[in-house]
């Protein structure tokens, strides 16, 4: 028995060198991008240790004092360390309960009849996605600026007061959260969109013969019809709860609503490259790291258990 | 289902939710295009009309000043040229290396492909920072280099996982073996066959990576500090945000024809910087969703 057990194994083995062998072209073709990896995702993780160390150039990674958990302790007994923590919550809950509008967009468009309607309005709603965020800020900026923005001219038209968008600290999540759903409803609406040519159209017909309206006919065929890609698009939206995106909220900010605006990968790079707190800026990514990484993989198991998919 | 009734044989209920429906659509569009619009016809009105925030429908009076101070800027054609460069050496690039490991790693017949796969996706969810990426990147002499931009970014896991499900479902298996038994190797076969037969999904790719270089400033703000290697993002962030903070504008050629039509510049720049991808990304519209689909496969 041992020994039948063994010798498949070490067969299993041969034949696997042999085959390597064979694909030697295949490995070649996996060898630039997987040196990019390495170079560009691997080597980097072995620099994590300086979030563990005192930082200086002369010592270099290994050569500089180990501090332990200092640079934690730092970090979790700064005065700093509940703002952002709470501001990154704020803006990554509140992207999260926008989830939804994607798929009752889809659901809208899927059921307007005229195919050509609908592909004209697919093309336009992709547009603002291929906007960069740099436009996009500066369209935010110049729109609602004070003096010369339309959107002011347009409110006080209206017999509104002006407002001063961009230095109201109670504004400023609801402006980031909604031009991001103005960038991304069509091109987030796309999967969903997919997944219902996907629906059986026998399911509608024998609804219709039984006399459900259409209304009916999107919420109990429809809906279901796309229930595991919702699934699995909130999984993918869990899992980077403590990621809010550098980009745009670095480019949101300002003296006046840095309360509000500064996010754990803004106040990393700040800490990092501005004032050179190396060791400290890694702590703070580090740290950010750990709990989606946990938060991605508790959300996962979840899902299995209750679905029997997940990511991976 | 297909055949279209009349409208007006249909229950009313059905009635006033196509309504709604078209309305919710017509409402959507309004509010995708009006922004661009917008920009579009400030771009060419007067700057009178643009700097004292008038609601535009169409454009009051017609100068194309904003777009010659575009053309005769040299930071902005340096920053022009440059994300041309980024953009075009980057996908280059990108396509070069994910296309060939993306079918790799499709191969079932392939050993240790899955632990490969595994150390690939892992960085997707967590890597080693700001800092650390940045001592590397110094180690190996890229800060301050226009490689910096090209190399970062330019391999994606996300991008790599699309061809392998793209490969493993649309290439068969019987196709790899009867070309191999006629003495096609997997150099030839990779040729011959899997670039030709993916040209959509390669489209795809080639879109998205294009669109991230010309788009992002993220990785130029962070390693180049010589201002005539900035790609047109970076030149953008300097023209639209600085006006906000008056103070920062000290920059000699910027400043003086600069500030008596900031908007209107502002304006005709934005234009210059998008309008290559809104020329294209309508013609490969019927690749996304076949991308998107791939995608949502996981990997």
């Amino acid at each position: 028995m041992g020994k039948s057990k063994t010798n498949p194994k070490g067969l299993e083995l041969k034949k696997k060198m042999r085959l390597a062998r064979q694909n030697w072209a295949l490995y070649l073709m996996l060898f630039p991008a997987v040196v990019m990896i390495v170079i560009f995702c691997y080597v980097p993780m072995y620099g994590i240790q300086i979030a563990f160390r005192d930082f200086n150039f002369a010592g270099g990674i290994l050569g500089s004092k180990w501090v332990g958990l200092k640079w934690f302790r730092y970090l979790f007994n700064s005065a700093q360390f509940w703002p952002i923590v709470r501001n990154t919550l704020v803006i990554s809950f509140y992207s999260l309960l926008t989830f939804p509008i994607p798929i009752v967009f889809a659901l809208i468009l899927h059921n307007i009849n005229s195919t050509r309607f609908k592909r004209i309005t697919q093309t336009i709603t992709y547009l603002p996605h291929f906007i960069s965020v740099v436009v996009v800020v500066g369209m935010i900026y110049t729109f609602t600026s004070y003096n010369s923005g339309w959107i002011n001219t347009l409110i006080e038209a209206l017999g509104g007061q002006r407002i001063n968008f961009m230095a109201e600290p109670d504004l400023y999540v609801h402006i980031y959260i909604w031009t991001g759903v103005w960038q991304e409803v069509g091109w987030g609406a796309i999967i969903y969109m997919a997944a219902l040519t996907n629906s059986d159209p026998e399911l509608h017909e024998a609804a219709m013969i039984d006399g459900a309206n259409k209304l009916q006919r999107i919420i109990h065929v429809d809906l279901p019809a796309i229930a595991s890609t919702v699934l699995i698009m909130l999984v993918l939206r869990c899992g980077s709860i403590m990621s809010v995106g550098f980009d745009k909220s670095f480019l949101m900010q300002n003296n006046l609503n840095l309360s509000v605006s500064e996010v754990i990968s803004t106040y990393s790079y700040k800490m990092g490259l501005q004032n050179s707190k190396y060791s400290f800026s890694t702590a703070v990514s580090l740290f950010n790291n750990v709990i989606n990484f946990t938060f991605l993989t508790v959300v996962n198991s979840i899902t299995r258990k209750l679905s029997g998919s997940g990511l991976w | 289902m297909h055949k279209r009734r009349r409208f007006r044989n249909r229950p009313l209920g059905d009635r006033i939710l196509d309504i709604f429906l078209y309305a919710v659509a017509i409402f959507a569009i309004v509010l995708s295009i009006y922004p661009v619009y917008f920009v579009l016809v400030a771009s060419v009105s007067s700057s009178t009309a643009v700097n004292s925030g008038h609601f535009l429908l169409w454009p009051e009076g017609f100068h194309l000043s904003g777009y010659q101070f575009v053309l005769e800027n040299k930071k902005i054609l340096t920053g022009y040229y440059n994300t041309v460069l980024y953009t075009l050496a980057g996908t280059a690039l990108g396509l070069a290396f994910c296309i060939p490991a993306g079918y790799a790693l499709s191969r079932r017949d392939l050993p240790a492909r899955n632990l490969i796969m595994k150390l690939m996706i892992f960085t997707m969810y967590f890597s080693g920072g700001l800092i650390p990426t940045y001592f590397v990147a110094k180690d190996l002499n890229l800060v301050n280099s226009r490689w910096s931009v090209i190399l970062m970014g330019c391999v994606s896991v996300y991008n790599i996982i699309l061809i392998r499900s793209f490969c493993e479902s649309s290439l068969s298996e019987e196709l790899l073996n009867a070309t191999k038994i006629d003495g096609c190797g997997n150099g030839r076969f990779f040729f011959r066959f899997v670039i030709p037969l993916s040209k959509a999904i390669i489209a795809v790719i080639a879109l998205y990576v294009a669109v991230g270089y010309w788009n992002s400033y993220y990785h130029a703000m962070i390693y180049l500090s010589d201002d005539t290697k900035y790609p047109l993002q970076l030149i953008l962030r300097q023209l639209l945000m600085t006006s906000n903070n008056t103070a920062e504008i000290q920059d000699g050629e910027l400043a003086g024809e600069y500030l008596k039509q900031v908007q209107v510049v502002k304006y005709a720049v934005i234009v210059v910087a998008t309008a290559p991808i809104m020329c294209v990304y309508p013609f490969l519209q019927k690749y996304f969703v076949q991308g998107v689909m791939i995608g949502s496969v996981k990997g």
